[in-house]
């Protein structure tokens, strides 16, 4: 065999064995690349029923092996599939039995976003057709909380912005967190637990999950299957708040209702208390309007008619009317101020013109309020009273006690 | 219902449909100084509840798969 001498010319003439040859081949290649990142297309995918994953990466001009072992198998946020376009980290490694060399696969990650939105609207339309989006399934968010779960990191921005517009606008409900990790391999677990403890909690009357913003990527874990079906079965009212406004995850879909931002959660499951106490104000405002109104008006209709001539017979029973009347304008008085003396406590801090409202300043006009010296309770008609009964009467300055000697129950 | 077992939800809008009651002016005298009265037992109970609440942190911890919760820090 000597036809192809002159090509040898120059070479060594060292004849190795097969597998010593495949083995300093080996030994060149994995020092060579012990870690390296390759972008291409995923083709021939095998899921084996060990859970190893097997495929080539391909590009127009070439194809490399790849292997991806159960264990890192595991912290693949999104499903690997024919025609994905991918980026992988991995060693080359070399099968010696076979002459080949693979791709050990360490890291997945999708090229351009392109595969994790392929797998978001897959697991959407899936979601879709199973009925967890469905509006009739939405539960009410509660207008006026007391306890309020937080699915969130308890180191992240979400919570902080939650806690701090919370205790602006309500400081008066039970914050409780549940804290999760918000990315990362079995971030998406640890979320849909915490719902289901904050459900088996039994207090809570609703919860926001969320967490504030990142890539895609950072927030996959709220595009998990199992985050949705934990959302779906909580009987907790669920109100999602993923990333920023631009951000949408299967987590929104499900919730309850979507909130664009964590801050924007907090001030979707609390009223503004200070907006809540002028209401009361307004209220007390316009019934005590209504009702002096109410008093006034019957007032005039009786001297009216007193003063007409066909009622001079029945002058006794008028007069009996418009004593009634004043009773009632008393009691109203004594009722406001009452009320108006529990109001002034706790409006303080947030109406500044109560002042003018101030029972001292209906006092000082001259009214006194009339109590049960026993109990304290306001006598707001002659009726409550009974001869014998002692009586305390506060003035605007000072207050007196009395025994009552007569009682007119007249009405 | 008693004012006193009432939810803070229940008493508000007790307290808004009797606003609205005694501002149709349909009812009598006698009537709206009832409703005046209850009108304003809300408006403290309303207000008290709002009050005496105070903002509570704190966090779930699992033990031994036993939920408990803990102040927050």
């Amino acid at each position: 065999m000597e036809f192809f001498r002159e090509d040898h010319i120059g070479f060594d003439d060292t004849v190795y064995a097969v597998s010593e040859l495949t083995g300093h081949i080996r030994e060149l290649l994995e020092s060579s690349f012990p870690g390296v990142w390759v972008e291409g297309e995923i083709s021939n995918f095998k899921l084996h029923s060990s859970g190893h994953m097997y495929f080539s990466l391909k590009d127009s001009d070439a194809m490399i092996a790849c292997v991806l072992w159960k264990g890192r198998s595991s912290g693949l946020i999104f499903k690997l599939k024919d025609g994905l376009r991918v980026k992988i980290f991995g060693k080359i490694t070399v099968f010696e039995k076979y002459g080949k060399y693979q791709l050990d696969v360490m890291q997945v990650v999708p090229v351009g976003e392109g595969s994790l939105q392929q797998a978001f609207f897959e697991l959407k339309q899936k979601l879709f057709e199973e009925g967890l989006f469905d509006e009739e399934a939405k539960k009410e968010i509660p207008k006026y909380p007391e306890t309020i779960g937080v699915v969130t990191s308890p180191t992240g921005a979400a919570v902080r912005d939650i806690i701090n517009v919370i205790s602006r606008r309500y400081p008066c409900v039970n914050i409780i967190i549940a804290p999760v990790r918000v990315q990362g391999v079995g971030a998406a677990r640890e979320i849909a637990d915490a719902i289901d403890s904050l459900n088996h909690l039994g207090c809570i009357d609703v919860m926001i999950v969320g967490r504030g913003g990142g890539s895609l990527e950072d927030l996959w874990a709220f595009n998990e299957e199992i985050v949705a079906q934990a959302v779906y079965n909580s009987e907790v009212p669920v109100v999602s708040a993923v990333g920023h406004e631009v951000d949408f995850t299967i987590c929104d879909f499900t919730a309850d209702m979507r909130a664009p931002t964590p801050s924007a959660a907090a001030e979707l499951v609390v009223p503004d208390r200070d907006a809540l106490f002028m209401q009361i104000h307004s209220f007390q405002e316009s019934m005590s309007g209504i009702i002096y109104q109410n008093i006034q008006e019957s007032k005039n209709k009786i001297k009216s008619i007193s003063s007409s001539y066909i009622f001079r017979s029945i002058e006794n029973r008028v007069k009996q009317t418009i004593q009634y009347v004043d009773t009632l304008e008393e009691k109203l008085t004594s009722l406001m101020m009452w009320n108006l003396e529990r109001e002034r406590l706790s409006l303080e801090k947030v109406s500044e013109n109560l002042e003018a409202l101030n029972p001292e300043a209906i006092l000082k006009r001259g009214y006194s309020i009339t109590m049960f010296k026993k109990d304290g309770r306001v006598v707001h008609t002659g009726t409550q009273l009974k001869q014998g009964d002692r009586i305390r009467t506060k003035f605007y300055k000072g207050s007196a006690e009395s025994t009552v000697d007569f009682v007119d129950k007249e009405d | 219902m008693k004012t006193e077992n009432m939810t803070f939800e229940e008493a508000f809008a007790r307290l808004e449909s009797i606003v609205e009651i005694l501002g149709s002016g349909e009812v009598s005298l006698e009537k709206s100084l009832e409703l005046f009265e209850e009108g304003m037992e809300l408006t403290g109970f309303c207000s008290d509840k709002l009050n005496k609440a105070e903002l509570k942190i704190q966090k779930l911890v699992k033990e031994k798969d036993e939920l408990q919760v803990e102040d927050f820090e």
